[in-house]
């Protein structure tokens, strides 16, 4: 079990001005779950890239001896020949093509250029069953969900003979029961001796998966923990990433409660394709002035559609309930109505819906209230790049200019532009959907910081958030949401995660009894 | 102690300003390579031809020719470039300067209607026919590709049963002046044309002015400017090429009227894509149409709008296009919307939307209009001109994609 099976010494990589990785050193045991982790930037990616042959010998310094044998890898199907297989974060699967025709895609099972769909069938078949998929090889990709195609990735591995699998963040965009069905895929691979390298955010899934545990910052090996020996904390794991004792993860707030400011009354929302599938039903619920109010639940349990609705019916068909505010009900049948009764929606998915990417920050923060910096439909423009520069200064944003692009912006710093975009639109209500989805630690504790402000400051804050403790430690008062319903509402006292798991347990039960 | 040591760091300071203001002009340069890599192009083609025709090109007959021939290639790119940073594409309006050309003559020619009622309603029924297409794309979701084909053979068929399958003309004189007729000169000196001179003075002092402006609102807020001689250079330099052009222009006939109205719409459409709510909101759309749409703008409206714009902007062009052949024809404005598409690609529009400036397109639209004269006074065959403006399109996007990428 202890022979080492991949070896990285000392590799450097340097992109144009910024060395990436500075002489970085991994070592993978056989038959092992080595887990990497460090902030984003931290050069995991990059080194993962190192390893797969996207950047070919040459590109880097340093040696890479798997099985033993020193590895020059030229492209990807270099280091698939020998059993190494990497599984982006984004998934490369093609959705109008089936899981058979995916799975073998560049790797046909073929006979001078013919298909033999027999056997990729039945190959596939097997493959599926492998890791637990209960799909017909003819489905397309885009009917089955997230997590389902995650599996069709790892068939894919399995089908090129894996001896070692790199997973980038593979459960991001997973809900808690397919991550926890992930990585019992994971511990299954291991007793048949294949190794695994996990590239994760979520820290409680690696302290309960990993043999060891590998720290990089800022583009060096920190250390390497050995889980076997040791009782790793989450703590532990995060002082090694951020070089320093994070002793709150969450920043201590006095809340200051006042009266209830924002109100949805009876609100049911279907399916837009669906047009008998209720996907919030009956919802009603309520924000207090100065209260950040959390709503848990799973992934599709209709929290991001509860939310999107209320902006302005942004989704669903069929809407119907009221809205108040202060009292008063308030019209929110689009979405400049909803921005101008001060609603805003701060989306999960920055990158689709929140910003223009190819457009710079100054651009995206003035987007939803170009009207404050206009006069007689002219922007002011002298105007426009103070608030911008306000704004970057206020939340800390990152960056060389307020007129760089987007794009170029990491995760974090971007998730501050589309904050700055809110803030700037003045609202009353903010509605936050996964506001640290995908970000650092360091950058976590930042946005925190502005939700307990904008709390300080009298508006009434909704979190939408798969993360439990991130909802148990920023939260007043949580509501918890399953299958469109709210199954219970509890004050952050009473709450735990034991508690709120159960919640939406019960519901499974009665659904399934 | 401490002036030993900072001395040598100060000789060393000094040294590396000299060498910033040399590596300042190259750094200027690299960073506004994209911005004024296609003028540059513009003028080395311009060059280029004027010396292989020994000076043909810029005589002031051909120059004020070649105004007049791209003039509404022109005043279509513009409202094509909104079309294209909405996020669409407008396959139609080759047909369309088709169509109202038709329509101007029957109204004109047949009908004897007053022209200037027919020129209004021409422009109506452009914006009429922007704005049947844009509904397919903007509220019905069908992409302007389809919309647009569709369009392109409704309104060719149209065209031929309007005009009967015939040639329809010729316009009463007053109409073929939209297209050949020149400002009047107010002052009556032989040989040369003052007013056009006085208003090309005007137009360079506006634009000092504004360009100064500019400037000082950039050092105000503390962005990076040009250095001091760069700024003044480029202002130099573009007073001397209007004030050339204007002087070229005199000694003819003066400024076209045509011109004077290309001049108004470049002002006003990159007055509205730079400094205006809905020009910024275009863009917006373009770039992200969903991020738009939830940060409260109306997207579907928007795009509407575009296509109701370039609806006007393309009857115009049929107006002028009728007025300069003097005829209106089934076969007219043939293959056009491939020129004004190109024009606009070529001046740095991006195909997925969001990125595009209507000066750019301005340019794009001269490069091919200037290669068409050139080759054509070289004697050039039609088939090489064509072979060659396809590869100068191919060319230019790739350098403009390579730049990006690189940058």
């Amino acid at each position: 079990m202890s022979d080492i099976i991949l070896e990285m010494r000392n590799i450097t990589k340097t992109f144009p001005g910024v060395k990436a990785l500075d002489n970085v050193n991994l070592s993978v045991r056989q038959g092992e779950i080595h887990a990497l982790v460090g902030e984003n930037g931290a050069g995991k990616s990059t080194l993962m890239k190192v390893l797969s042959g996207v950047y070919s010998y040459g590109d880097y310094t340093g040696e890479i001896f798997y099985q033993g044998q020193e590895c020059r890898f030229k492209d990807i199907s270099d280091s698939e020949r020998l059993g190494i297989v990497i599984i982006h974060q984004e998934l490369a699967l093609i959705p109008l093509l089936s899981i058979a025709e995916n799975i073998f895609l560049g790797n046909e099972r073929q006979q001078f250029g013919v298909i033999n769909w027999f056997e990729a069938i039945t190959r596939t078949r097997e493959l599926l069953k492998k890791v637990g998929l209960n799909e017909s090889p003819e489905t397309l990709i885009t009917n089955i969900g997230v997590g389902k195609q995650q599996l069709v990735e790892i068939a894919k591995a399995l089908s090129k003979e894996v001896q070692l699998l790199i997973l980038d963040e593979p459960t991001s965009s997973l809900n808690e029961s397919d991550s926890n069905a992930l990585l019992q895929l994971l511990l299954e691979f291991k007793e048949h001796g294949i190794s695994s390298i996990l590239i994760s955010h979520k820290l409680n899934e690696v302290s309960k998966v990993a043999d060891s545990i590998t720290i990089l910052r800022d583009g060096a090996t920190i250390e390497t923990l050995d889980c076997q020996k040791d009782t790793i904390t989450e703590d532990r794991i995060i002082r090694g990433m951020v070089g320093r004792d994070l002793t709150h993860r969450y920043p201590h707030r006095t809340a200051n409660i006042e009266e209830t400011i924002f109100e949805i009354k009876n609100w049911n929302v279907y399916h837009p394709l669906h047009d008998d599938r209720k996907v919030v039903d009956n919802v009603s619920m309520h924000v207090k002035k100065g209260e950040v109010v959390g709503i848990a639940g799973l992934m599709g349990s209709g929290r991001t559609e509860l939310a999107m609705s209320v902006f302005g019916r942004s989704y669903g068909k069929r809407i119907s309930g009221q809205v108040f505010k202060h009292g008063q009900e308030i019209d929110v049948s689009s979405i400049d109505k909803a921005i101008d009764n001060g609603i805003a929606y701060a989306t999960e998915d920055r990158k689709t819906y929140g910003l223009i990417l190819i457009d710079d920050i100054k651009n995206n923060v003035t987007l939803a209230n170009l009207n404050a910096i206009t006069k007689n439909a002219v922007i002011n423009e002298p105007q426009e790049l103070m608030v911008a520069g306000e704004y970057r200064d206020k939340l800390n944003i990152k960056c060389s200019s307020i007129l760089q692009k987007t794009v170029n912006l990491s995760g974090g710093n971007q998730q501050k532009v589309v904050l700055s975009k809110w803030l700037f639109a003045e609202p009353e209500i903010l509605l936050l959907d996964e506001p640290t989805r995908g970000i650092d630690v360091g950058a976590k504790y930042e946005i925190y910081t502005i939700i307990n402000q904008l709390a300080a400051e009298g508006k009434g804050v909704i979190l939408i958030s798969s993360e439990l403790p991130e909802i148990l430690g920023v939260c007043d008062r949580i509501y918890v949401m399953n299958e469109g319903k709210i199954m219970g509402e509890m004050p952050k006292a009473e709450a735990s995660q034991e508690k709120i798991m159960q919640v939406i347990m019960q519901q499974e039960e009665i659904v399934e009894s | 102690m401490s002036n030993i040591v900072t001395s040598p760091e100060h000789s060393m300071e000094g040294a590396l300003e000299d060498a910033g203001s040399m590596g300042s002009i190259v750094k200027v340069f690299r960073s506004n390579i994209r911005q004024y890599g296609m003028l540059i192009a513009l003028i080395v083609i311009m060059l280029f031809f004027q010396f292989m025709t020994s000076g043909t090109l810029l005589k002031p007959v051909n120059l004020t020719n070649l105004v007049l021939q791209n003039s509404y290639i022109v005043i279509m790119a513009i409202g094509m470039l909104l079309v294209i940073v909405a996020g669409h594409i407008d396959l139609s309006v080759g047909s369309i300067v088709a169509f109202i050309g038709a329509l101007a003559a029957v109204m004109i020619v047949k009908y004897d209607i007053n022209m200037f009622v027919a020129l209004v309603a021409c422009l109506i029924m452009g914006g009429l026919i922007g704005a049947a297409q844009g509904y397919w794309v903007a509220f019905l979701k069908i992409p302007s590709f389809i919309v647009t084909l569709a369009g392109m053979l409704v309104f060719r068929g149209l065209t031929l049963a309007l005009l009967e399958g015939q040639s329809v003309g010729p316009f009463p004189p007053t109409f073929q002046k939209i297209s050949s007729g020149f400002i009047p000169d107010v002052f009556s000196v032989e040989a040369i044309h003052i007013t056009s001179l006085v208003l090309g003075a005007l137009v360079s002092a506006a634009l000092v002015y504004l360009s100064f402006r500019t400037r000082r609102n950039k050092q105000k807020y503390n962005f990076e400017t040009l250095p001091v001689s760069l700024f003044i250079l480029q202002n130099v330099a573009l007073t001397a090429a209007i004030m050339y052009f204007c002087y070229l222009m005199s000694s003819y006939k003066g400024l076209p009227n045509v011109l004077i109205v290309l001049f108004i719409l470049i002002v006003i459409y990159t007055f509205i894509t730079t400094q205006t709510t809905i020009g910024r909101r275009i863009y917006a759309v373009g770039g992200n149409e969903k991020a738009a749409r939830l940060s409260g703008i109306k997207t579907s409206r928007l795009s509407f709008l575009t296509f109701v714009n370039l609806g006007v902007l393309s009857a115009l062009a049929g107006l002028v296009y009728a007025a300069r052949l003097n005829v209106a024809t089934p076969k007219a404005g043939t293959a056009l919307e491939l020129d004004v598409i190109a024009a606009c690609f070529i001046g740095g529009a991006s195909m997925s939307g969001g990125v595009g400036t209507v000066i750019g397109a301005v340019i794009g639209a001269f490069v091919m209009g200037v290669m068409n004269n050139g080759m054509s006074i070289l004697g050039i065959g039609i088939e090489w001109q064509q072979v060659i403006k396809g590869l100068v399109l191919l060319m230019a996007v790739f350098f403009d994609i390579y730049n990006k990428n690189k940058g």
